[in-house]
């Protein structure tokens, strides 16, 4: 993986070293070679880190306590809240720990996009953070059922009926995952040896995609290849070890906010009330980071065709490094991109906007219109964008001056300044 | 670029304007009063927690559950804070059925401190049946459990009028301006000095409903007065360390000409 061999100084570190080399190991996690004009938006690389992290470790101490029975869930909840030592403050974390996480990850996900992180030579790491996100999205909404509260239940319900609208076996899919004629215990069993699998799965995914990004290197924001060990790179530790613990703490405060302030602004009132499969909640909603995808669900009249949307929303991010043919990476050299790409910012948090509303009258104009034009950035614009657009000319190194008149290196740092070097 | 960004900001404005004047249609703004647990520092107001239990027990009691507490629950920390002796004497006043004792038969006894809250009815249906098929929810974690929390309910409970023209009710169901649906099957439960309480303060609905609002506050948050206590220090924590860590970070970056 290193560039250069390594060679431990102690006698005892030379023969373990030979033997697995884990001193090898730590020295290239030490020296890695990082660009050094990397901004803030490539300090959620760690936090995520740190969110899964979290999410293990409180998840760990709440299984302790938890009982997963659709007649005891919900009360071993309360009594988590109430009578365990620091419990309110574990599940708080976890459940809000969820939150953070999916914020992170659509910075994350939304800096590749910027930057063009997933074009070649980093499609693996792209596809690995896409079966990610999905892993991601299966543990959140498996964990939202565990409170077994009013939402939980209807979540569920909702969620696994989708499957039942897959031709011929649907209906018989949909009862094997509900192990029964509906959503009940042996649906809330198997959910929560799930939602205990699925994050060390992602653990696993996690070293894998940071593995892959170890092979060619991070991205930048000027998006061109750097030379590495350079002038161009520092080394991981202690210069991006350092600025990765100041964004994190920064992350932390926000995070303390919500966890002692606010603990239940991002959940939903009904799931304080325990699951009643004989009373439906008048709106049933998902958690707010899958309400972009709900919207799309419902904006196609056809069940089938609406979870097709869905699914399609999700993998076309897969397709990406292939749809979009511009052969510069960074939006910060091309101008029109860099429009389209904000617009399909605004496209996707009015997705999430109206996959809070009920699903009629102008919501429902709304989101189809959105999510065809979700659509149509990936298949349309970007291969479009790629042979059409001018892009502006590339510097040659992050550090060294620039051949005849372009941008200068401040321009990846801010808008302001691109706007007067476009100008 | 400006321009684009304006747009996406009048987009986003509009949306949070569109969607509160959408709400506004629903129900009235709630009744405002002033709440001790809120803030950074917020507390419970003792005393009112202490009244609102006995607004709980001599009034709601005889409908509503309140299953996840316990009779310690009144003198721990954070809450009511009844004496111990107090707490044991609320818990003497109530009676249950433990057992099987050794030869086999239930018994009925006092209640103690580790006992949970007495259950007005045996089961939900007793429960649905002695009021007109309508459920009183159990009241443990019902702030949590409505939309608007404690303003909710506050205002629910001097929320009762008239039905406005034109709205028919059945019998036994009243009208309430900010229950959803407006109708609602519980008759107002609270009236000026309905009960008396025993430190003195005047029992009016507006007392009243404040007073078993907070202690309903509380039983959903039992441990509130902690998290925001852990919450400032936890903060304040933060900040310093972020600081510190600010400072280090220039000072290694200081370096390298690359700005941080």
């Amino acid at each position: 993986m290193s560039d250069h061999e390594y060679t431990p100084s102690s006698k005892f570190g030379k023969w373990f070293n030979d033997r697995l080399p884990l001193l090898t190991l730590a020295n290239h996690l030490t020296d890695y070679p990082t660009p050094k004009n990397l901004n803030y938006w490539w300090t959620f690389g760690g936090i995520l880190t740190f969110c899964l992290i979290t999410q293990i470790v409180t998840g760990l101490v709440l299984a302790m306590h938890y009982i997963a029975h659709a007649d005891m869930a919900f009360s071993s909840v309360e009594h988590i809240m109430r009578d365990v030592n620091y419990g309110w403050l574990l599940r708080y974390v976890h459940a809000n720990g969820a939150s953070m996480f999916f914020l992170a990850v659509y910075i994350h996900i939304f800096r590749s996009l910027f930057y063009g992180s997933y074009k070649s030579p980093r499609e693996i790491i792209w596809i690995l953070g896409i079966i990610i996100y999905l892993l991601m999205m299966a543990a959140a909404f498996m964990g939202y059922v565990l409170p077994w509260g009013q939402m939980s239940f209807w979540g569920a319900t909702v969620i696994t009926n989708l499957f039942s609208a897959i031709p011929l076996v649907g209906e018989s899919i949909t009862t094997w995952l509900w192990g029964g004629y509906s959503v009940d215990n042996p649906t809330l069993t198997r959910f929560f040896t799930l939602h205990y699998l699925i994050p060390f799965l992602i653990l696993g995914l996690v070293v894998l995609h940071i593995w892959a990004l170890h092979v060619p290197g991070n991205n930048n924001p000027v998006g061109i290849d750097i030379k590495k060990p350079s002038k161009d790179t520092v080394p991981f530790h202690p210069y991006i070890v350092i600025k990765d613990a100041f964004a994190l703490l920064m992350f932390c405060i926000v995070f303390a906010l919500f966890v002692f302030y606010q603990p239940n602004i991002l959940g939903h009132a009904d799931n304080y009330i325990e699951a009643d499969p004989l009373v439906t909640p008048a709106h049933i909603v998902p958690e707010w980071y899958l309400l972009p995808f709900y919207a799309i669900l419902r904006s196609v009249p056809d069940k089938l065709m609406g979870v097709v949307a869905m699914l399609s929303a999700i993998l076309i991010l897969a397709a990406l490094p292939w749809l979009d043919t511009s052969k510069v990476r960074s939006a910060v050299f091309r101008p029109l991109f860099r429009q389209f790409y904000w617009i399909l910012v605004a496209d996707v948090l009015i997705l999430g906007y109206v996959g809070a509303m009920p699903a009629e009258g102008l919501y429902l104009l709304i989101a189809r219109v959105a999510t065809a034009y979700y659509f149509a950035h990936f298949l349309i614009i970007l291969p479009v964008l790629g042979w059409k657009e001018k892009t502006t000319p590339l510097p040659l190194s992050i550090t060294e001056p620039v051949l005849g008149g372009s941008p200068n290196l401040a321009a990846a740092r801010s808008d302001e300044k691109i706007e007067k070097t476009i100008k | 670029m400006r321009k684009l960004k304006n747009i996406f900001f009048v987009l986003i404005f509009s949306v949070i304007v569109l969607n509160s004047s959408n709400s506004a249609e629903k129900s009235p703004p709630f009744l405002e009063t002033k709440w001790t647990f809120k803030g950074l520092f917020g507390k419970f107001d003792r005393a009112s927690l202490q009244r609102g239990y006995q607004v709980y027990t001599e009034v709601c009691a005889s409908c509503h559950s309140m299953k996840y507490l316990t009779y310690r629950n009144l003198a721990e920390k954070g809450g009511p804070e009844f004496s111990e002796a107090e707490a044991k004497a609320i818990a003497a006043s109530f009676e249950v059925t433990d057992g099987p004792d050794s030869t086999g038969e239930m018994f009925v006894r006092p209640a103690k401190l580790s006992d949970k809250f007495v259950m007005p009815y045996a089961n939900e249906q007793e429960a649905k049946a002695a009021n007109g098929g309508a459920y009183p929810p159990d009241m443990s974690v019902l702030v949590k459990a409505r939309k608007g929390g404690a303003d909710y309910i506050y205002s629910l409970l001097l929320g009762y009028s008239e039905p406005p023209e034109g709205i028919e009710l059945d019998d036994g169901v009243y009208y309430n301006k900010y229950m959803y649906g407006n109708k609602i099957k519980m008759p107002a439960p609270l009236s000026d000095d309905l009960i008396e309480y025993t430190d003195g303060t005047k029992a009016t609905a507006e007392q009243m409903s404040k007073d078993v609002t907070n202690f309903l506050m509380w039983s959903a948050e039992p441990h509130l007065e902690q998290r925001h206590k852990t919450g400032f220090r936890v903060i304040a924590y933060l900040i310093i360390l972020t600081v510190l860590v600010y400072f280090t970070m220039k000072k290694i970056w200081s370096r390298v000409e690359s700005k941080v």
